[in-house]
């Protein structure tokens, strides 16, 4: 790609804002008051399905498309069209096409990431599943086909490895990103199997790991081997991006093409292992991060069982530990790369969820953080639904 | 021929547990009643048409094993949710 863009610069949010939260045993609408101070928890949708990730469309502020499945069932989308009161099934939902009899061919397991496609192409969204796949839906979610030709691309396929190769709950396809300034422009990572750009659609794509490590002994240049955990691009100046890596914390700004290992600064008894990554919607040198320990056989739980966030204010120069209304010590918190976000007021509200079932939200860019809901089933994914602006 | 409908699957067919289909295979029968059901037969065939894990079909008792397997009008056929873990 590279080009550098003028920044956008959006406004703050003004309006009231929700949250939605997906779990292991369903999923939730958290409303928030416009103070963001009192919040209100919805009853469970789906009770007892897996729901990965729900997501608002931003085009209308409406529209839901919610991932799910159950132990027993197989994956799909529920979408509704009035903020959750009713839903939809998906009449076509992700699937991978069918081989040839005698060969062997992949089936989704659950879809786990949910993206709305760029403002001007309404009903347009995209979906990483495990294992992983790119899927898409141009009429709002309804029904979904392979997107590109990484599915079945014999280079991509040795590139994702097999479900020996990924994550215990399975290898996923996630981060997908579109540029706000080019529809055509699009990211997606994969754990394993790297981060991987497109200018023109979908129709090419280049795999963008220059400057990220992978684990000791393990040859970089081998795609496989890259695990990006969540990879994030910034509202106001889509040309930076940001990583949190199974092998740290990076940044790229796309005029350089090479991630730097901004998680270097983080203090060393922390280290810069975890899943979030969170930025900040107006200014791009501002990111959150949630540390967790990554020593010996990764408990992936806060480190020393004292939570909190990291905060960088200069792309990554130095961070700050923001820790102020967390437990001081054993609370064994984990939270995985969709359960962590920001709203776009002023200041900017950051959210948490964790396995543990608790909500805790920072009004104050995480200076201090308060529990918002508890007794939740395990927390997978926390998104921002912005009801006004 | 009568079809058993497990719980989880009971959001398909408006709370009914016991519905009708037709066809002389198990993949004709799952094919009338997703015509009848839209949506159902994803969720327990995957798109590579095999039966998910955690998913059993029974014949009349006997588990099939595959979509090809005959049925007759006179049949039943029970779908069943196997366990699978909290």
């Amino acid at each position: 790609m590279p080009r550098s863009r003028k920044a956008t610069s959006p406004q703050p949010a003004t309006g009231s804002v929700a949250l939605l939260i997906g779990t292991r045993k369903g999923a939730f609408i958290l409303r928030g008051d416009r103070t963001r101070r009192t919040w209100k928890l919805s009853a469970p949708m789906f009770l007892g399905q897996i729901v990965h990730h729900l997501v608002l469309d931003p085009r209308n502020r409406r529209t839901i498309l919610l991932a799910a499945r159950t132990g027993h069932l197989g994956p799909t989308v529920f979408r509704s069209t009035d903020f959750g009161k009713t839903w939809k099934e998906a009449t076509k939902p992700p699937a991978f096409l069918k081989v040839p009899e005698g060969q062997q061919g992949r089936v989704v397991d659950h879809v786990f990431w949910l993206t709305p496609g760029h403002m001007s192409q309404p009903g347009t969204w995209y979906a990483g599943t495990s294992p992983q796949g790119l899927f898409h839906s141009n009429d709002g979610g309804v029904t979904w086909r392979p997107f590109s030709y990484i599915n079945d691309d014999p280079r991509y396929r040795e590139w994702m490895g097999t479900v020996q190769d990924g994550t215990p709950d399975g290898p996923k396809l996630h981060s997908i990103l579109v540029d706000p300034c080019n529809p055509g422009h699009l990211y997606f990572a994969m754990s394993g199997g790297g981060v991987h750009e497109s200018v023109d659609g979908g129709r090419t794509w280049e795999t963008i790991v220059q400057g990220l490590e992978v684990v000791e002994g393990f040859d970089a240049a081998t795609i496989t081997f890259h695990d990006p955990h969540c990879v994030r691009l910034c509202p106001s100046n889509p040309d930076r991006l940001y990583q949190q890596n199974h092998c740290g914390i990076y940044r790229m700004d796309r005029s350089e093409g090479r991630w730097i290992r901004i998680g270097k600064n983080m203090p060393k008894n922390v280290g810069d292992i975890g899943f979030p990554m969170v930025l900040h919607p107006c200014d791009s040198d501002s990111a959150w991060v949630f540390p967790m320990d990554g020593s010996t056989v990764w408990p992936r739980v806060s480190p020393g069982g004292k939570p909190a966030a990291y905060v960088t204010r200069n792309g990554g120069k130095t961070w700050a530990r923001q820790d102020k209304g967390f437990p001081r010590m054993n609370a064994w918190w984990t939270v995985k790369r969709q359960a962590m976000t920001a709203d776009a007021h002023k200041p900017v509200g950051l959210y948490l969820g964790t396995t543990s079932g608790e909500v805790w939200a920072s009004r104050t860019e995480g200076s201090t953080w308060v529990c918002i809901a508890r007794h939740l089933p395990e927390i997978y994914s926390v998104e921002v639904a912005e009801l006004g602006r | 021929m009568n079809v058993s409908i497990p719980t989880p699957l009971r959001s398909y067919t408006a709370g009914q547990g016991e519905v009708l289909a037709d066809g002389t295979s198990l993949e004709e029968m799952l094919v009338t009643l997703d015509r009848q059901y839209p949506g159902i037969r994803f969720r327990i065939i995957t798109e590579q048409d095999t039966i998910r894990p955690h998913i059993r079909i029974f014949v009349n008792g006997e588990q099939a094993q595959h979509l090809a397997a005959p049925v007759r009008p006179d049949d039943h056929i029970h779908i069943v949710c196997a366990l699978s873990g909290g």
